[in-house]
């Protein structure tokens, strides 16, 4: 149902009297982010609906609300996907909070990120203004590219009301490879396959098995898969793999240690870290856990291009992204005054001064 | 914007600043750079830089902060919206003679360059090593990376490899005070809010680019392209999205009328059937394995909707010279008649149809031949008006004509620019496109990155006072567009 007008009157009123407000989708990523203060809360999960999906134009356009299931189920009975694989967290999660996260998966680095998918949206600024950017074609350049801007701001620009996506379809096939290899030669792999023309989907690698997916037609995956070699995972276990991983519900991610993202140049060698690290998206990102002294950790991976984020756990008072260089800093304070000069969307989630 | 008090100084500390020889202000320096690609546009800025490196341009944006001197950056000019043209009293910054590619990372398949990099240097640079840089707008032996950043460039591969925006990783900005901001890594994603995103195709106006990471992508084991003849449009405008459903995604779709087809085959003679309605390009790339069956399935799709004749070319040669005909369509439409307005207006691709009826029914009306290229997988339309500029009346009706087309573009759900940019040509359409706060919310924009407004001042975005001026006059001669639709 519809609820724009209803959400707009509570930002309004949250301008007005500016009282900040913490948006809330289903809840399912409410682990992310920095920890702030008890405030009112802008519940988005009953703003839910699709409102225009053609499936040959390769668009879908839903209101922010929309279970990700329920959005998933809609594209696969057109036999459809979304190319980045979001991640859930949850049954609850909604498409809002998955953009607003910035939230890819497994096929990220092959077929583009939460943010390539976005098309266009419809917002509400800090002073509950409701605004279009962009729409439902694949190409426009018409005004500042807002509606990309929001993926990742964790709400701390905008509330997302309405989100049109580029769609895609799901390949025919898809076969997932095995093999046993040191970290070293595991990046190797995976970023000299990246340079040919393969039909990957996803790779990952636990410390000791490179799991290569290979999605696209028939022969294309089978000619690739006798190439590259390795022993292949039943479908059902491969594809049980794949979610498992995308979902943190593998065994690396179990237990309540803090779990660290870093995000490096995908050929940066094994970094010298204590503990196990778990490689994925072409060893573009990197898995972490344990108490970890952030300061050596963020300048480790800064020196590979990188950032590195608490994503989950730890102390989340402090700033838990990447610190930005001052003059970033400075524009990015001014942008989120651009658009909400009250500072009453979600402050302090991102970052202190957001 | 008029010049500053003392532009003598000013002109003097550029060129301690640069060098003599890079800084121009005689009259006749300055005229190869009074326009960009939309050559109807000009104006003479108050002197052309020239600066090598980013010490240059930093120095220059510094001098120009210091006497409020407003800039426009210009790459290799081929902009087709004006975004590039001077402004009188500014000084155009031109970024072309930097101009080299500064790293190429294989393992991690990135190329580092400068903002005057040809697009098409880069694929070439990396082709030894199986790579290449996938946007291509059609201008590519000629257009700059930093001028395609600035415009989030296309090309004919969009559908597939996306835009600009999903192939850069990393920048380099020098604001409008001529501080440095880094952007993005060879890292996924960034910290804090995507700024890369908002750059790309931010105009000029946020920032002057300096340097560009650009993601490299493993050269296609095979290509080959599939031409169809259609005795209508709508004929193939429906196969288009047959084979979409089917669930391929070609390389590259792209669609010609009847028009555009004769002057092309009048001018690269591709072997384009003449009597067709319409043509379909249709480009696949995969393994040789993949398009073996591939070709088989459009084929089938082709025949099913009525396709006339199908050709295919597999080799390199055929395969340039079906795309040389696409390729020069806009030169080759440009034969017919002293002048030509080229639209770039995006649709959903369902409307193609009314959008094309309209188009036929505006062209009786203005009396103005019209021929259509079309980015079919992507919506992108670009209408070709053709007229004389030195007919009493022509140039004015053909804007008008093509104002219109931009409209309707919107009126349908699409946008007033695909590729092309807004500039100075689109800014009566952008008021169309956008409401009020959402025009007050792209100026904030600006101003969180140029407060003082002296990055290409007056482009991109209208002025709300602008807007308001052509509502008036729009109801003044009583024709709102399209009241008849509804609207978005």
């Amino acid at each position: 149902m519809d609820q724009s007008q209803t959400l707009q009157a509570i930002v309004q009123e949250a301008h007005a009297r500016s009282r900040p407000l913490a948006i809330r989708g289903g809840g399912s990523k409410a682990f992310y982010g920095r920890q702030t203060p008890e405030c009112d809360r802008l519940d988005l999960s009953g703003h839910q609906g699709i409102v225009d999906y053609a499936p040959n134009e390769l668009f879908i356009t839903l209101r922010a609300g929309t279970p990700l299931q329920v959005l998933e189920a809609q594209l696969s009975e057109a036999g459809q996907i979304l190319p980045f694989e979001p991640p859930h967290f949850g049954p609850a999660a909604t498409i809002g909070g998955t953009l607003a996260c910035g939230f890819s998966g497994p096929r990220r680095p092959y077929a583009g990120s939460a943010r390539d998918t976005v098309l266009g949206m419809r917002i509400l600024n800090g002073q509950g203004e409701i605004l279009r950017f962009g729409g439902q074609v694949m190409k426009n350049v018409a005004g500042y590219d807002v509606s990309r801007l929001m993926v990742g701001a964790l709400g701390t620009l905008g509330v997302l009301l309405e989100v049109s996506l580029k769609v895609l379809p799901r390949p025919d096939h898809a076969v997932t490879l095995v093999q046993r290899v040191d970290p070293a030669t595991a990046v190797q792999r995976m970023n000299l396959w990246a340079g040919q023309p393969l039909p990957l989907s996803a790779t990952a690698y636990d410390g000791e098995h490179l799991y290569i997916r290979l999605s696209g037609t028939g022969s294309a995956v089978r000619a690739a898969q006798t190439r590259l070699g390795g022993e292949r995972l039943p479908d059902a276990e491969a594809a049980a793999f794949w979610v498992a991983l995308r979902e943190q519900r593998h065994v690396f991610f179990q237990g309540d240690a803090p779990l660290w993202r870093l995000a490096v140049a995908p050929a940066t060698p094994p970094l010298p870290l204590a503990g196990q690290t778990l490689v994925e998206w072409g060893g573009g990102q990197r898995w972490l856990r344990g108490v970890r002294d952030a300061t050596a950790l963020r300048q480790l991976v800064a020196e590979h291009g990188g950032h590195a984020t608490l994503f989950r756990g730890g102390d989340r008072h402090d700033e838990v992204f990447h610190p930005l260089t001052p003059p970033l800093l400075a524009v990015q304070q001014r942008l989120k005054a651009a658009f909400d000069p009250r500072a009453v969307l979600n402050p302090g989630h991102l970052y202190v001064v957001l | 914007m008029s010049a500053p008090p003392d532009s003598a100084a000013f002109l003097a500390e550029l060129r301690a600043a640069l060098s003599a020889e890079a800084v121009l202000s005689g009259a006749e320096d300055l005229r190869p750079y009074e326009c960009d690609g939309l050559s109807v546009l000009r104006e003479l800025p108050l002197c052309v830089v020239l600066p090598t490196d980013r010490e240059g341009v930093q120095a220059v944006l510094h001098l120009c902060q210091r006497y409020g001197v407003a800039v426009v950056p210009r790459g290799a000019g081929t902009g087709l919206s004006g975004g590039a043209r001077p402004i009188r009293g500014a000084v155009l910054l031109s970024l072309a003679r930097l101009r080299d590619i500064l790293a190429i990372d294989l393992e991690n398949r990135t190329a580092r360059v400068q903002p005057g990099v040809r697009n098409l240097a880069i694929s070439e640079a990396a082709r030894p090593l199986g790579l290449y840089y996938a946007p291509d707008p059609s201008s590519q032996i000629a257009c700059s990376i930093g001028g395609n950043v600035a415009e989030n460039s296309g090309g004919v591969h969009c559908l597939k490899y996306g835009l600009t925006v999903h192939n850069i990783l990393a920048l380099e900005v020098l604001t409008a005070a001529g501080e440095a901001l880094q952007i993005g890594s060879q890292a996924p994603d960034s910290p804090g809010y995507d700024l890369l995103a908002l750059m790309t195709g931010s105009e000029g106006l946020l920032g002057v680019v300096t340097e560009c990471t650009v993601r490299l992508l493993p050269v296609p084991e095979h290509t080959l392209v599939l031409l169809a003849a259609f005795s209508s449009v709508v004929a193939a405008a429906e196969s288009v999205g047959a084979i979409i459903a089917a669930g391929i995604i070609p390389a590259g779709l792209e669609m010609m009328d009847q028009l555009a087809i004769e002057a092309a085959e009048d001018f690269v003679h591709a072997g384009y059937p003449r009597d067709a309605a319409a043509i379909l390009l249709c480009e696949l790339d995969g393994s040789v394995v993949e398009l073996k069956e591939r070709r088989q399935e459009v084929e089938v799709i082709l025949q099913r909707h009525g396709a006339s004749a199908i050709r295919m070319a597999e080799d390199a040669a055929t395969r340039l010279l079906l795309w040389k005909g696409r390729k020069a369509a806009f030169p080759a439409v440009g034969r017919l008649a002293p002048d030509y307005y080229c639209m770039d207006g995006t649709i959903p691709r369902q409307r193609l149809a009314e959008v094309l009826e309209r188009i036929a029914a505006w062209s009786v009306e203005y009396g103005l031949r019209v021929a259509n290229v079309f980015h079919a997988g992507d919506g992108n339309l670009h209408p070709l008006i053709l007229y004389d500029a030195n007919a009493e009346g022509q140039l004015h009706a053909a804007e008008e004509f093509g104002r219109r087309i931009l409209e309707l573009c919107v009126a349908v759900g699409g946008s007033v620019t695909g590729e092309h940019g807004v500039g100075v040509e689109k800014l009566d359409s952008m008021c169309v496109q956008f409401n009020a706060a959402e025009l007050a919310q792209l100026h904030r924009i600006k101003h969180a990155f140029d407060p003082e407004d002296r990055l290409n001042p007056g482009k991109a975005v209208p002025s709300l006072h602008r807007c308001a001026e052509l509502g008036a006059m729009h109801v003044h001669h009583g024709r709102l567009p399209f009241p008849e639709l509804e609207r978005f």
